[in-house]
Formats: structure tokens, C-alpha cells, sequence
């Protein structure tokens, strides 16, 4: 389960999030640019402490303000995975990958590295890498720690329409490989209908609705800019 | 050009040796400092950036005139020195390392600070959500992002100490074959009836040594940049 119930304020903008989810698949979390999405992905991470509340994710208390628990970013076991991906520019990939990772060389590293199709590229650098290349290596890195959650922060977003595609397929694929349940984050209705089956959506620092996609037909994922977008039934692509 | 006499290989190779000791010592204390002024907002901060950069701005022989208050044989260093350990400072060339990496070391403070400024935090924070621990972090992310600085700030430096003057006679004096680096060497044959074809032969001298250091801190450089993940 990961069960958020924070309450935060960052100048004139307010956080207000009650949310429990059950951890399994890829869950969606949408919403408008200044709707809270980054300061809750900031939150679940640890890089921005929440003013009140508790975060629980996989049954173990990684943030309560009335016990006073804060788990440092390191001893989360919540992998990030930022727009840019960041992989570290003067690494290869393969030490990009085994920076975190718990045991390279087993199952899971192969599992992880032909999923997302990256045997060829272990020994580039990351900028020789293209865009989709860098988002999978980047994906990859977060997933050799083996976390308990992995925040995807618009990972797809900076690429165009066909590596897009691409990415969020091999995204879904690995996702189902390795099982560890993950955040997509976006504002592209079209990108989280295609991978997402649960979907949350935030407006002005609360959650508007979650929205279970695929089992309840007719809900409706209120689109950037107004208007309704109806789901598909079975979102996953 | 015949080959170097006593004077200006002497001259030289304390000019060399000087400079280079100067920049060793001081180097991991800028590399902590640029890194904390470049990355950490604190107070003090302002107060502690204008205290490194003071050197910069100070006439050099204000500097050494200072530093020799402080660490002659009566100052509130140099005289413990002396008293427990024996250790004099002043007119030796320790003093002259010393003199040397003073005036240097704004100069590389800045070029680290300016390049750990230039890092991307979320780096760092990647870096935790795998697990690393601060100081991992900072030797295996930090530190070679960094270094693209740390060699540049090693270059101005080096070549600061090199051309240094006014601090280095002021608390070291001007001994030849003990305290005459090149540029002293230098001053000392403009002083004497005769002496302006060794002082162009100290020039050219000083030119070659300038002209190889950026050579070689262009070579590093090349090599530094592929590893960062620069492409040409």
C-alpha cells in the first residue's frame, strides 16, 4: 500500500493530499502544471519535508510529523527518475547502472537491461545517448536499487511523438518484469491513458479524484486545458 | 640561447618547486571551500567569500607585509613556531611557499566555487534516492563534475605563484639560491649596471614556463572533457 496523508504550504500554494493506493502496476498522477504533482513527487522522495502528515509506502513509515519521522532521500527505498534523467555525464552506462544497484550481474540487472534494451549501450557515455536512450538508461539506473516505489517525473515528456511511444512501451514491459510498482507522473492525458491503470488526478494542491481505469467504464480524466477526455477501458496499452 | 647558468636554474627550479607545493598545499582546503561557498547558502557566507577574496584585491605587498607580522620571528604564529618547535618561517623558502599559495588561492576558490555552482543539484539527488551516502556522493558525483574546475583553478594558480613578487620579498626576502624565484632573479639583475641581456634571457625563461603551463592545462583539459560526458 502507499498511503500519503500530508498537509504542506509552500508560500501562497497549499498541499493537501489523503490518498491510499494499493502498490501494484504503473498508477498514473496527472494533473495541470501548478497543480501539486512536483511538490508531492518532492514530498514522497524526501527532498521537500511536508509541514504535517505521515507517508507510508510498502508497509514502512517513511514520514511522520507526529512521531517525528523522516527518512533521509537515501533510506527511502523510493527510486526518482527526473525529466532530464541525469545520468551521471562522466560515467558509462553500466556504471550509471551499477551505482545503485544491489547485485550487478544477476537476474534482475540482465532482466532490467534487456527490458528497457540497453545490452548495447552499457559501455556509451550518456551523451552520446539520444533522448529515449538516456530516459531508459536513467529508468534503469532507479530500478537496479530495487526500490519499494519509483517516481517517474515526466520521464517521456522531452521526446517526440515516436520515441515516446517507444519509451512508454518498454516502460510497461519492465514494469511488469520486475514487478516494483511505480508513480507516472505527467500532463499528457494521452501518455498516462496508454500506460497507466490507475490514475490520480490533482488540481490546485488536491486530489480531484482517483479514477480507477479499465474496471469502472465511463470515467472521465479531466484533460490539460479544459474539456473531458473519456479513458479506454483495459488503459494499459 | 646557451644553457641556463647557476642563477636562473636556481631561480627556476624554486620558482617551480614553490608554486607547486603552494598549489598542492592549498589545494584540498579550496576544493572544501569553493564546494561549500558554491553549494551551501549559510550565514557567514557573504562575510566568509569576501575573507577568501581578499588576497585578490590586497596590494601583494600589504599581503606579505601581514603575513610577516604574523608569522616573524615575534608574531602570534611565527613565535610558538619558534619557541616549541624551532620552526622559523620568515626569510626561508617555506616562506616563500607560503607567499605563493596566499595569493593563489582566491584565484582557485573562485574557479571551484564557479564550477560547483554550475552542477546540477538533482545530481546529488539522484544520487540518494540510489542509496549514496553524502560522502560517496560527493567523491563519485560531485568532485568529477567538479574537476573541470579544480584543474582550472589549479592552472590560474600555479601561474599566479609563478609571476608572484610583491608577497614573496616582502616575508621571504630576495636570497639567492634560498629565496629568488624568477621574478625576483629577475628585479635583482634590472638592478644592476649591465644586466639587460640577463634579464631578457629571465624573461624568455619566464614566457617558456608560462606558455608550457597552459600548454599542459589544455592537454588535462582535453582529456578531462570526454570523461564529464562533453562531447566535441
Amino acid at each position: 500500500m502507499i498511503e500519503i496523508h500530508i498537509d504542506h504550504r509552500q508560500g501562497d500554494f497549499s498541499l493537501r493530499v489523503d490518498l491510499e493506493l494499493e502498490a501494484h502496476g504503473i498508477i498514473g498522477l496527472i494533473g495541470p502544471s501548478g497543480s501539486g504533482k512536483s511538490t508531492l513527487f518532492s514530498c514522497l522522495a524526501g527532498h521537500v519535508t511536508p509541514a504535517r502528515g505521515c507517508i507510508r509506502v510498502a508497509g514502512r513509515q517513511i514520514f511522520d510529523s507526529t512521531a517525528r519521522i523522516n527518512l533521509r532521500p537515501a533510506r527511502r527505498g523510493i527510486g526518482v527518475v527526473f525529466q532530464d534523467g541525469l545520468l551521471f555525464p562522466h560515467m558509462s552506462v553500466a556504471r550509471n547502472l551499477a551505482y545503485g544497484a544491489r547485485n550487478r550481474g544477476t537476474d534482475f540487472w540482465h532482466e532490467v537491461v534487456e527490458a528497457l534494451d540497453l545490452a548495447h549501450l552499457l559501455e556509451a557515455r550518456p551523451g552520446r545517448l539520444s533522448g529515449g536512450e538516456r530516459q531508459r538508461a536513467a529508468i534503469a539506473r532507479a530500478l537496479m536499487a530495487e526500490p519499494d516505489l519509483l517516481l517517474l517525473d515526466e520521464p517521456v515528456s522531452a521526446l517526440d511523438p515516436g520515441l515516446k511511444a517507444r519509451t512508454l512501451e518498454l516502460i510497461a514491459r519492465v514494469q511488469g518484469r520486475t514487478g516494483i510498482p511505480m508513480i507516472f507522473i505527467s500532463h499528457a492525458p494521452e501518455e498516462v491513458r496508454q500506460l497507466c491503470r490507475e490514475v490520480v488526478t490533482m488540481e490546485g494542491g488536491r486530489i480531484a479524484g482517483p479514477v480507477r481505469a479499465g474496471t469502472t467504464r465511463g470515467c472521465r480524466l479531466v484533460p490539460v486545458g479544459g474539456g473531458a477526455l473519456p479513458l479506454r477501458a483495459g488503459g494499459r496499452a | 640561447m646557451t644553457p641556463l647558468t647557476a642563477l636562473e636554474r636556481e631561480a627556476l627550479m624554486l620558482s617551480l618547486s614553490a608554486s607547486g607545493w603552494a598549489v598542492l598545499v592549498s589545494l584540498p582546503l579550496a576544493v572544501g571551500l569553493g564546494w561549500l561557498l558554491g553549494t551551501r547558502r549559510f550565514p557567514g557566507h557573504a562575510a566568509l567569500n569576501a575573507v577568501v577574496h581578499l588576497p585578490l584585491v590586497l596590494p601583494p605587498v600589504v599581503l606579505g607585509y601581514l603575513l610577516l607580522l604574523l608569522l616573524g620571528r615575534n608574531g602570534p604564529i611565527g613565535a610558538p613556531l619558534g619557541a616549541l618547535f624551532g620552526i622559523r618561517i620568515a626569510f626561508t623558502p617555506q616562506a616563500v611557499v607560503i607567499a605563493c599559495a596566499v595569493v593563489g588561492f582566491p584565484l582557485m576558490v573562485r574557479a571551484i566555487r564557479q564550477s560547483a555552482e554550475a552542477i546540477d543539484p538533482r545530481f546529488a539527488r539522484a544520487a540518494r534516492s540510489l542509496g549514496a551516502s553524502e560522502a560517496r556522493i560527493f567523491l563519485t558525483v560531485t568532485l568529477p563534475l567538479m574537476a573541470p574546475g579544480i584543474l582550472t583553478g589549479i592552472t590560474l594558480a600555479f601561474a599566479r605563484a609563478v609571476g608572484e613578487f610583491g608577497a614573496t620579498i616582502t616575508l621571504a626576502g630576495n636570497i639567492p639560491g634560498r629565496t629568488q624565484t624568477l621574478p625576483l632573479a629577475l628585479f635583482s639583475v634590472t638592478q644592476s649596471p649591465g644586466g639587460e641581456a640577463a634579464a631578457l634571457r629571465l624573461c624568455l625563461l619566464s614566457l617558456a614556463l608560462a606558455g608550457a603551463a597552459l600548454m599542459a592545462s589544455e592537454l588535462i583539459a582535453r582529456r578531462v572533457a570526454p570523461m564529464q560526458g562533453v562531447t566535441a
